[in-house]
């Protein structure tokens, strides 16, 4: 900008201080009071009432009972345990389909084929048994679940519910010092932390949207609801008898999910009360009128534009992941393979936090992408156990027959109910994905509040983590 | 490419002359064109309050597939698509929803940025037939901005459950600007749209905007000075006169793109600014 560029913007604000000064009462109120007048006047002009009102008290009646105090809550837990319990019983079928097509068949298949071929050993290794077989375990493990629970979703934003619980959660809000806004980028969280961070802009005050920003990433993201889902099913489901079990997975994941929220909460308060302090900013909050949800297009779209990116975005980095993996497994360093003395480095952390430095290596791994946190999980456990009989070799990821095969090789692997229990806490409580993180950087242009909101979560991570491991360590 | 024309019975060709000056049947030529415009020959802005269905309208006439919710602030950046109607190419701009032109979160800034200096050649405003009132207060601010608008009454299926009825040439007559009913969600009333969006663009039809009446005569000169002092420091602004009024007015946002000279300026939405206080607030128009 050059400087006459400055004098004549100086010179333009100034001018407008000296007249506003000059001008009697308050103008903004004076437009903003004809527009209102004029806006009454047309309106009463257009809009007649010939009949009576059809069915408004039906709307009303709903809105009444889904925002009451005594039955708010409950409603919501009933509907998203329903909604979860929908998806993990319905996609338990579907996901052995999968796998034993992808897996089961057609990966014997690739490796004699290949071996036909007279390919060498280490590049059947990288492509067969590292980029293909990743990619085969993302899509059998996440493609059904999602494709069941991202229309269900849709579904229930299309029909309007999303703002009463936006309405439902204010109060809360409103406690922890933040706006009621950030339910709405909550919600959007449970899809994708990145796309809640950036539905974030409908807040309009500066701190408020900062507070929604950092404590984003404590709503669960659609990359770990299948770790949640997974272990849930074959570790906690497997605790209850037959007929609950079921029931008591999808319970366990909206606990999960629920401590989530309850973290953002937590977060939001301690934020406002130390370094995000401020007043809390009035704001309206329309509850749009329920509306028939349209079956067919929400299926489409949802299928389309979330399904499909979601899963493509995770072949994307499980197929780079699955050559690492299978490269870590196969390196030899002296005695043992590069996954092997990285896991026996990290076990000690790993005990102390209820985890194990498989864990803690499939998370380091996976910092791209949540989504292949579990698939890294199963592969480095075949590799470190040794458990050649199970799959094809080291850092193969093994055949998937059903989820109690999953079950005994975990527990083969060193693992117990509390493993499971802070395996799920720790997918909750950690860093964002790296994608998330970008968005976050752009979005403050700070790489202050960027790093906050990285170590935030791991921090209370580690806290929970520990605790937990601590207390029932102590009880047993 | 899949153009996705809409097919009648009986060839264009034998058409009666009547029917060609038809909207339905001219409709019966749109061709979405998804997210493929290159090219233009008219830039229109859909504007409207949050939640009354933009995104539903930008889908039905690009063939693209928003993501729509039934939630306000859904939108929260400008989505672009476009469409060919009766041998014109437009581009439709998706705004975000807002209730005022004169509030500040990001994603309202946005959409007044756009109106304001994006110089649409024709402004649509998607309204609420259930909400009218409330809606018309972003309707009468636009229009004290750009006199090139249509108003879509959105959702008149809705309206009609909850018994009322909008009478749209009553509005047309006190706007001065076209007014359609639509339900689109069951795609009633797109014809007719497409044909008011034409109309406005080719200058068929000639807006004479509702003014308010806010100026008091001792207004006038300050207004006067103010205006030419925005012309001078922001050459080849749009609109120098309503920047003049809202800097009369103290409105902060303006204030501070005067200040950045950015004012005029289309881009992404600044970040936050790691900043301990709320912003300045101004009472935003919502009605209760």
């Amino acid at each position: 900008m050059s400087a006459q560029t400055l004098a004549l913007q100086q010179d333009l604000l100034e001018t407008a201080q000296r007249w506003r000064e000059r001008i009697p009462g308050d103008l903004h109120e004076h437009v903003v009071e004809a527009i209102y007048a004029d806006a009454m006047r047309i309106a009463a002009r257009a809009v007649s009432r010939p009949g009576a009102a059809a069915q408004p008290t039906f709307d009303r009646w709903l809105d009444r009972v889904v925002t009451s105090r005594v039955w708010g809550f409950p409603i919501m837990a009933a509907l998203f345990t329903l909604m979860f319990w929908i998806t993990i019983s319905g996609a338990n079928v579907p996901s052995q389909a999968l796998a034993g097509l992808l897996v089961d068949q057609i990966h014997p298949w690739l490796r004699e084929t290949t071996t036909g071929l007279g390919w060498p050993w280490w590049l059947r290794g990288v492509l067969v048994d590292g980029m293909y077989l990743s990619t085969a375990w993302v899509v059998s493990v996440m493609l059904p679940p999602m494709a069941i629970f991202f229309p269900l979703f849709t579904l229930l934003e299309d029909f309007g519910y999303l703002p009463r619980v936006a309405f439902n959660l204010d109060a809360l809000f409103k406690k922890a010092g933040a706006h009621g806004k950030q339910a709405m980028s909550l919600m959007m969280g449970f899809g994708c932390n990145a796309a809640g961070v950036v539905s974030t802009r409908i807040i309009d005050s500066p701190r408020e949207r900062l507070l929604a920003i950092i404590t984003n990433n404590f709503s669960l993201c659609n990359g770990r609801w299948p770790t949640q889902i997974l272990i849930a099913t074959i570790f906690i489901g497997a605790l209850a008898p037959a007929y609950l079990s079921g029931l008591a997975a999808a319970g366990t994941v909206v606990a999960v999910a629920s401590l989530g929220v309850a973290m953002a909460f937590a977060m939001s308060w301690l934020l406002s009360r130390t370094v995000l302090r401020g007043e809390l900013s009035t704001f309206s909050l329309e509850l749009p009128p329920y509306r028939p949800p349209r079956i067919g297009q929400t299926l489409y779209i949802s299928l389309l534009d979330r399904t499909i990116f979601v899963l493509w975005r995770a072949v994307v980095f499980a197929l780079p992941a699955g050559a690492v993996i299978w490269l870590t497994g196969n390196v030899r360093v002296g005695d043992a393979s590069l996954a092997e003395h990285a896991v026996r480095f990290l076990d000690p952390l790993g005990f102390w936090l209820g985890l194990n430095g498989v864990i803690l290596l499939a998370y380091l791994i996976a910092i791209p992408a949540n989504e292949i946190v579990i698939p890294t999980v199963l592969m480095l456990t075949v590799t470190v156990t040794g458990m050649t009989d199970l799959g094809a070799g080291a850092g193969v990821m093994f055949e998937l027959d059903d989820e109690n095969a999953v079950a005994s090789l975990l527990r083969a692997g060193g693992w117990t109910t509390l493993t499971a229990v802070n395996l799920m806490l720790f997918s909750l409580l950690h860093n964002p994905c790296s994608t998330t993180i970008y968005t976050i950087y752009r979005e403050t242009g700070s790489t202050r509040w960027t790093a906050l909101a990285i170590l935030l979560p791991v921090v209370v991570g580690v806290v929970v983590c520990v605790g937990v491991a601590a207390v029932w360590r102590a009880l047993q | 490419m899949n153009t996705n024309t809409l097919t009648r019975a009986g060839s264009p060709a034998a058409a009666h002359e009547a029917c060609a000056r038809c909207d339905v049947f001219r409709a019966a030529r749109l061709r979405k064109l998804g997210v493929k415009v290159d090219r233009w020959d008219y830039v229109v802005a859909l504007a409207g309050n949050p939640n009354t269905g933009k995104s539903t309208v930008f889908n039905a006439l690009t063939g693209l597939r928003q993501h729509t919710g039934n939630w306000p602030g859904k939108t929260v950046t400008r989505a672009e698509g476009g469409f060919e109607y009766d041998g014109r190419r437009y581009k439709l701009v998706d705004l975000p929803g807002t209730y005022s032109l004169l509030s500040t979160s990001v994603d309202e800034q946005i959409a007044r940025d756009f109106i304001l200096f994006g110089q649409p050649d024709v402004t649509v405003i998607v309204a609420d037939a259930t909400r009218l009132e409330r809606n018309l207060n972003l309707v009468l601010q636009v229009l004290e901005i750009t006199p090139r608008v249509v108003l879509c009454v959105n959702l008149v299926d809705e309206a009609r459950r909850h018994g009322l009825e909008v009478d749209a040439r009553q509005l047309a007559r006190d706007l001065g600007v076209p007014v359609v009913l639509t339900a689109a969600r069951r795609g009633q009333g797109l014809a007719e749209l497409l044909g008011a969006i034409a109309d406005v663009a080719t200058g068929r039809v000639a807006c004479r905007p509702h003014r308010l009446a806010t100026d008091p005569p001792a207004l006038q000169p300050a207004l006067k000075e103010l205006t030419a002092k925005v012309e001078t420091a922001f050459p080849g602004l749009p609109n120098a006169r309503w920047v003049a009024l809202r800097l009369l007015a103290g409105d902060e946002s303006i204030i501070e793109a005067v200040r950045r000279g950015e004012l005029g300026q289309l881009r992404e939405p600044a970040p936050v600014a790691p900043t301990d206080q709320p912003a300045a607030r101004q009472p935003a128009i919502v009605a209760p």
